[in-house]
């Protein structure tokens, strides 16, 4: 039985060891992967970012649990970053973690980004895959602690969370592009503590630049909603399509707001399947993919092509200011041909 | 970046408060290149064999200052054994009494280390024993 068969039948051990040669990009993690592609499809993927110390990991453990009191199989890929001058990492998000062992429907994976920037690491899409083929309902990808630019993750996942905390010098960072335009759910955690009523007014004064959400006229003590607006705070937009962004206060260490939150994940994921949204991020994902590969391919078949002594002469060229760098390169792929 | 790192799961099994030992520990093999899954104190030995089959480690590291080795050890190997993990080297840093030494290794821990034990020992045993591992 191959390895990918294994983890098709449940063998949580295959399944670990299958992780990591993905991970490693072996060709028996290749394989694994080609093997089980036409398996996943099934789970619904939720990415956690946001700065350090928002309680991400705190909040996906509180995440996995109530999924689990739905009976759903929950895997989590906990990403944290790699030393860019030795290589090594230490991975700490299972220390929030604590409550989800001994439980046998959850599964989690810590991996470092091995000198990927933007949140993820390279290997993570493929190990989101062995996990959606390996039957798990929902999974939980929880990037480094990202600032403002670590937006894979949105390409990735279905639903987006974005992380923020009180007192963390947020009337600024929220008028910062990006980081807040993936967020599908914007979510306020430590929500017990000071700060919390301007942290979400800065969040949702930048939503509404974002998203011109209706504005709300109150016409004799009844509202009055423009008929091109369907929505007045957050969540599903009936007939129009839109998704705007609810807000979520929630209290990582002892669990409040997360049943609201966990509505507004799979309010979420309707939205995605009614609007055709789910089909069409899958679509601009797997293009994604297959323009990382190629890159990869062509990469791997250029070093393949071009001995490296070649290389060295064409650098000499380059750094003696004879040739420029793409004059060098294209000269270099005009000889492969 | 596709060379194969060595994953090392560092844990404290037992009631001891103090992980500063194995802070550092884990420090260190972070500098030596190697991914270190740090998982936090009180573990129980079900925690650290389940951690260690979830994460794929080459190698799990206990630190035991409460002197419940002689209950805690055998039970984690065991489990390692039960969930195919066989393979999986076992370190032990911490205050682990002479005596008790050689039935530990024979229960199949590769090393212990006392306290003050350099770092640099632990990683180049552990480079050792994975690279023996194959």
């Amino acid at each position: 039985m191959s390895l990918a068969q294994s983890v098709l039948s449940g063998d949580r051990l295959a399944l670990a060891r299958l992780l990591t040669r993905v991970e490693n990009d072996t060709p028996e993690g290749r394989a694994g992967l080609d093997e089980l592609f036409p398996h996943t499809g099934g789970a619904h993927l939720v990415g956690i970012t946001g700065a350090p110390g928002t309680g991400k990991s705190s909040l996906v453990n509180q995440l996995a649990l109530s999924f689990r009191k739905q009976e759903k199989r929950v895997a989590i890929v906990a990403v944290d970053p790699s030393s860019p001058f030795t290589g090594g990492a230490v991975l700490g998000d299972r220390v929030r973690m604590r409550d989800l062992a001994g439980d046998a429907g959850v599964f989690i994976r810590s991996m470092a980004t091995r000198g990927s920037l933007g949140g993820l690491a390279q290997a993570t899409v493929g190990i989101v895959q062995v996990f959606d083929a390996a039957g798990f309902e929902v999974i939980l990808i929880e990037t480094v602690g990202a600032g403002q630019s670590e937006v894979d993750i949105a390409r990735l996942a279905h639903t987006t969370l974005v992380v923020e905390a009180p007192g963390l010098g947020d009337d600024i960072q929220a008028i910062k592009a990006g980081i807040l335009e993936i967020a599908d759910i914007l979510v306020v955690n430590k929500a017990d503590r000071p700060g919390v009523d301007s942290t979400e007014r800065a969040l949702k004064s930048m939503l509404d630049l974002a998203h011109p959400v209706a504005k709300v006229f109150m016409h004799h003590g009844t509202p009055l909603v423009p008929p091109i607006f369907g929505v007045q705070n957050g969540g599903m937009s009936e007939g129009q399509g839109g998704w705007i962004p609810p807000i979520r206060r929630t209290v990582a260490t002892d669990g409040s707001g997360l049943p609201e939150l966990v509505q507004s994940i799979e309010e979420h994921a309707q939205h995605l399947r009614r609007s055709g949204d789910w089909s069409r991020r899958e679509r601009a994902r797997l293009e994604a993919e297959f323009e990382l590969l190629l890159q990869q391919m062509l990469l791997a078949r250029f070093h393949a092509a071009v001995a490296e002594t070649e290389l060295a002469v064409m650098l000499d060229a380059v750094q003696g200011r004879k040739l420029s760098p793409r004059a060098a390169l294209e000269k270099l792929m005009e000889e492969e041909r | 970046m596709t060379e194969r790192k060595i994953r090392v799961l560092v844990a404290k099994p037992g009631l001891d408060g103090h992980d500063r030992g194995a802070k550092v520990v884990a420090r260190a093999l972070r500098d030596a290149g190697m991914e270190v899954i740090y998982t936090g104190l009180r573990q129980t030995p079900e925690m650290i064999a389940e951690a260690a089959l979830q994460e794929d480690v080459d190698v799990v590291g206990l630190s035991i200052l409460s002197g419940a080795h002689m209950a805690l050890v055998p039970r984690v190997l065991d489990l390692l054994k039960a969930n195919g993990q066989a393979q999986v080297k076992v370190f032990i840093g911490g205050i682990i009494p002479d005596e008790d030494t050689p039935k530990l290794k024979e229960l199949g821990v590769s090393a212990i280390y006392g306290p003050g034990a350099p770092t640099e020992q632990i990683i180049a045993d552990i480079h050792a024993i994975v690279a023996d591992a194959g």
